[in-house]
């Protein structure tokens, strides 16, 4: 809702705005492209793949088709989340194939001007640089633009 | 719509093309029906026509010579010898470039192109062009000199009056190209007559309102004029004037007759090749015996003269079922429907189980009615997708010729069970494993001729290629009579490149299957056909991507089998359901032979960390599968109750242990292909009744990881010849 009112309120300008989801992992504010996300669902069980490293925790059912579920809390390098009721899986494309990421909860939906996304700054952490594509800040906070094609590429561990 | 009539006829093409190589084959194996000639003729022809609708001149001048040599030997002027038989079947396959070329873009090799028809025209006679019309038969051998064609080599004028009708425009004709080609024989004036053409307001955009009448002056006999206009008849209304003969061959005019003008309603059903589903029981393009003669007329239909002529064609041929081409994706969608159905069955099945209420032996009864059924719809819409391994064993003959004209050996391709039905997916995706092993076949199993003669075999090759049904897979078997895998040079080699240690033990059958490792090439230099780098690795690689798996045997002096175990569909299949750690997984029922429950008497250990389990005195080797699949933590080592008794390609036993079974049941297959990359044990997964992910396991590969077994096939072995 708040989102909506917002973009009303910046009609003219609202074209070149974009809307992104927030979320959290981790206690930190990640964010991705609405237009990235199919649809958010509420955690079940999944089922383990034998022999995956410890950020794919499985697969999953969505209507008939097998996804594989990846923990982006893992995948950042973070501690690996112990996911119940409370968390969401955020399933997004990747080639036309679905792909279910975990998340700790979602906050809303920002919209953000192009021009305010920075550049992630050099940091000493390899998988924060990959991962990454810009950061905002929204609200007095930090919301890092994950890089999509980076974190849903198939881990080669696995083969 | 220009581009799906193309698509249809380069469709066809690949129909043509598999029937005359079927014919050439039989015509090899010295079969001279004049049916089968006939039959080659007529799909050459075919494909010329077509060819020529869509101006591929290459293509269409080489079929033509194709044709011209063929003719002769179909009028019996000319001796199959094996020379020309040969030089039929390489031109076939150039045939087939040419049409890969027309249809995928790209390069014909123009030495062998040409190489080819210098050689096909040497059997050409000299008086060919007056040869080249001739109306198809299908009922037998045309005479034709009845049609007393008139030699002209004078100029003559004809005057042409050409009207088509609205289905010529439909199966891709085009004046033009029509025009375009008279207008190669001379001069040739045009006029068009649109006097029918009718007021904009009442114009049907898909009737034919426009005719022509063309004056053409040439030196080239009739039978070249007409035979421009060879593939629209039936199409058109057509006539063809000569100045000087207008009634000087009336025989010849009769011809005409039977052949263009007279029966164009009755003639336009049997070409009309637009529809994507499309009725093949004739083959477009081919038209009914013309007959030389009305007299004539009721021999060629036989017992009802007054049929319509298309019918008699169709009761005359030798009788194809009815075919249906449709859209592998609409197939498909269906196949993905069912897949759900059975699912949702399932889970309506379980729900119902779970359900709380006294009496439900109604609603289970109806439940089994409709569990029978959607296995009916499923087996069903299967057996679209199965289809023949025919034309890829036809195929294989081809990459067998090619083959052994590039290393100069002579081998003969003999194939077997050509009827087995597999689903297409696996025959489109067999292609290049079985191109590889044959091409390897060719090129390093079987010897050059000398060498052949000096070990007492026939100095020809043979490399028999069978396919069979055997237990609910698929068995594609490659086996030459060559030289065998040379063991000790692939052990050298292995060494050399540092894939397996310099003292490995090794036995005869590791050794062979050492071919399948990455990066293995025996070629001592890298020649034209195999050893370019990618070896038998990629042929594995691709058969385990079909579920299936691949063994060599192999006998030194006497040759070498491939073998290729292939799943019969790859969307469903029986499996027993089982749990393993918590998480319940599929095993595959054709692997299992046996399930049991065992107590601890029945467990014993070999060696550290080895347990065999007694099985009626013979001792087999247990494979823990949480263990295997690394589900199990270190400290819980206590054996699970309830063992699978399992048998490999190769024969051997071994007991997989898993914590309990459930059920036995139909599965639908999801491949994991794209989800993740490939598991150790895995082979796909399945959603089960409660819409929950399953792994459907796979055996071999799990004994192949498992540390206690994969080193007890010998121990198991030796235990069973002692009891």
């Amino acid at each position: 809702m708040q989102a909506e009112v917002k973009s009303n309120d910046q009609e003219v300008k609202h074209a070149q705005f974009s809307e992104f989801v927030s979320f959290t992992v981790a206690g930190q504010a990640f964010c991705l492209k609405i237009t990235q996300i199919r649809e958010i669902r509420r955690w079940s069980p999944v089922t383990i793949l034998p022999h995956a490293p410890s950020d794919v925790l499985g697969v999953m059912n969505l209507r008939g088709a097998v996804i594989p579920i990846y923990d982006l809390s893992a995948r950042f390098g973070l501690e690996t989340t112990e996911a119940s009721e409370r968390n969401v899986v955020i399933v997004v494309s990747s080639d036309g194939k679905p792909v279910g990421l975990l998340a700790e909860s979602v906050s809303e939906i920002i919209s953000i001007d192009p021009e305010e996304i920075q550049e992630t700054p050099p940091v000493d952490s390899r998988n924060t640089m990959e991962y990454i594509q810009g950061i905002i800040s929204h609200d007095e906070t930090m919301v890092r633009i994950i890089n999509l094609d980076a974190v849903i590429s198939v881990p080669e561990q696995v083969l | 719509m220009a581009g799906s009539i193309q698509d249809t006829f380069f469709e066809e093409c690949e129909e043509l093309l598999e029937a005359t190589d079927e014919g050439l084959s039989a015509i090899e194996g010295g079969n001279h029906d004049p049916e089968v000639v006939n039959a080659v003729f007529r799909a050459v022809h075919s494909i010329k026509g077509g060819a020529g609708a869509f101006g591929l001149n290459e293509l269409v001048a080489f079929a033509h010579r194709f044709e011209t040599v063929f003719d002769e030997v179909r009028a019996n002027r000319m001796e199959l010898d094996e020379p020309l038989i040969q030089l039929l079947l390489r031109s076939c396959d150039h045939l087939y470039n040419l049409v890969a070329v027309a249809r995928d873009g790209g390069e014909t090799d123009q030495a062998h192109h040409d190489m080819l028809i210098e050689a096909l025209d040497k059997y050409i006679p000299e008086e060919e062009e007056d040869l080249t019309f001739e109306p198809m038969g299908l009922g037998g051998p045309i005479d034709i000199a009845a049609i007393d064609i008139p030699q002209a080599p004078t100029e003559e004028t004809y005057q042409i009056h050409f009207r088509p009708l609205k289905d010529m425009y439909s199966t891709g004709n085009e004046p033009f190209f029509l025009f375009q080609a008279l207008q190669e024989m001379g001069p040739l004036e045009i006029v068009l007559d649109d006097s029918e053409l009718p007021g904009f307001d009442s114009l049907d955009p898909e009737e034919s309102y426009l005719s022509w009448n063309l004056t053409l002056t040439t030196s080239e006999p009739r039978s070249t004029v007409e035979a421009v206009f060879e593939f629209v008849e039936g199409l058109c209304e057509l006539s063809i004037e000569g100045a000087g003969d207008a009634d000087a061959d009336a025989a010849a005019l009769a011809a005409l007759d039977a052949v263009f003008g007279s029966a164009p309603v009755d003639l336009t059903p049997v070409a009309e090749p637009t529809t994507m589903v499309e009725e093949t029981t004739t083959p477009p393009f081919e038209q009914p015996a013309p007959v030389p003669t009305p007299e004539a007329q009721p021999e060629a239909s036989g017992a009802k003269p007054s049929a319509p002529k298309a019918e008699s064609t169709k009761s005359e041929q030798r009788g194809p079922n009815p075919t249906l081409r449709v859209d592998l994706e609409r197939v498909d969608r269906l196949i993905n429907a069912v897949g759900e159905l059975i699912i949702n069955h399932s889970m309506l099945a379980q729900q119902i189980a779970n359900l709380d209420v006294a009496d439900v032996r109604d609603v289970e009864t109806e439940l089994e009615g409709f569990k029978n059924l959607a296995r009916d719809i499923q087996e069903g819409v299967m057996s679209i997708r199965a289809q023949p391994v025919k034309p890829l064993f036809q195929r294989m003959a081809r990459i067998v010729r090619e083959a052994s004209s590039a290393t100069s050996k002579t081998c003969k391709l003999v194939t077997e069970g050509e009827n087995t039905e597999v689903d297409k997916t696996v025959i489109e995706r067999l292609a290049d494993p079985l191109t590889h092993i044959l091409r390897n076949a060719v090129d390093h199993g079987i010897e050059s001729p000398e060498n052949r003669e000096s070990a007492n075999k026939n100095r020809i090759g043979e490399i028999r290629l069978s396919a069979s049904h055997r237990s609910g897979s698929v068995c594609i078997e490659v086996k030459d009579d060559g030289a065998g895998v040379n063991r000790p040079r692939v052990k050298q080699i292995a060494i050399d490149k540092g894939l397996i240690p310099e003292n490995a033990e090794l036995t005869d059958s590791e050794i062979d299957n050492l071919l399948f490792l990455p990066g293995f090439s025996t070629a001592k230099e890298v020649s034209n056909l195999s050893g370019r780098g990618v070896g038998m690795d990629v042929v594995k690689n691709a058969v385990t991507g079909l579920g299936g798996r691949i063994n060599i045997s192999s006998t030194p002096g006497k040759g070498s089998t491939f073998t290729i175990i292939l799943p019969l569909t790859l969307a469903v299949m029986d499996g027993m359901v089982v749990s393993v750690a918590d998480q319940t997984m599929v095993v595959p029922i054709t692997s299992i032979v046996e399930t049991m429950r065992g107590n601890d008497d029945m467990i014993n250990n070999l060696g550290a960390d080895g347990t065999l389990l007694s099985i009626r005195g013979s001792f087999v080797p247990i494979c823990d599968v949480a263990g295997a699949l690394g589900l199990r933590k270190e400290d819980n080592d206590r054996p699970p109750g309830v063992y699978l008794l399992v048998e490999t390609e190769t024969g051997q036993r071994s007991a997989l242990a898993v914590d309990d079974i459930h059920d036995q049941r139909q599965v639908v297959i999801k491949s994991l292909d794209g989800v993740c990359g490939e598991i150790a044990g895995v082979a796909a997964a399945t959603i089960l009744g409660d819409g929950k992910i399953a792994m459907i396991l796979d055996p071999e590969s799990i004994l192949a990881t498992s540390p206690t077994t994969a080193g007890a096939f010998d121990t198991e072995r030796r235990m069973s010849n002692a009891s």
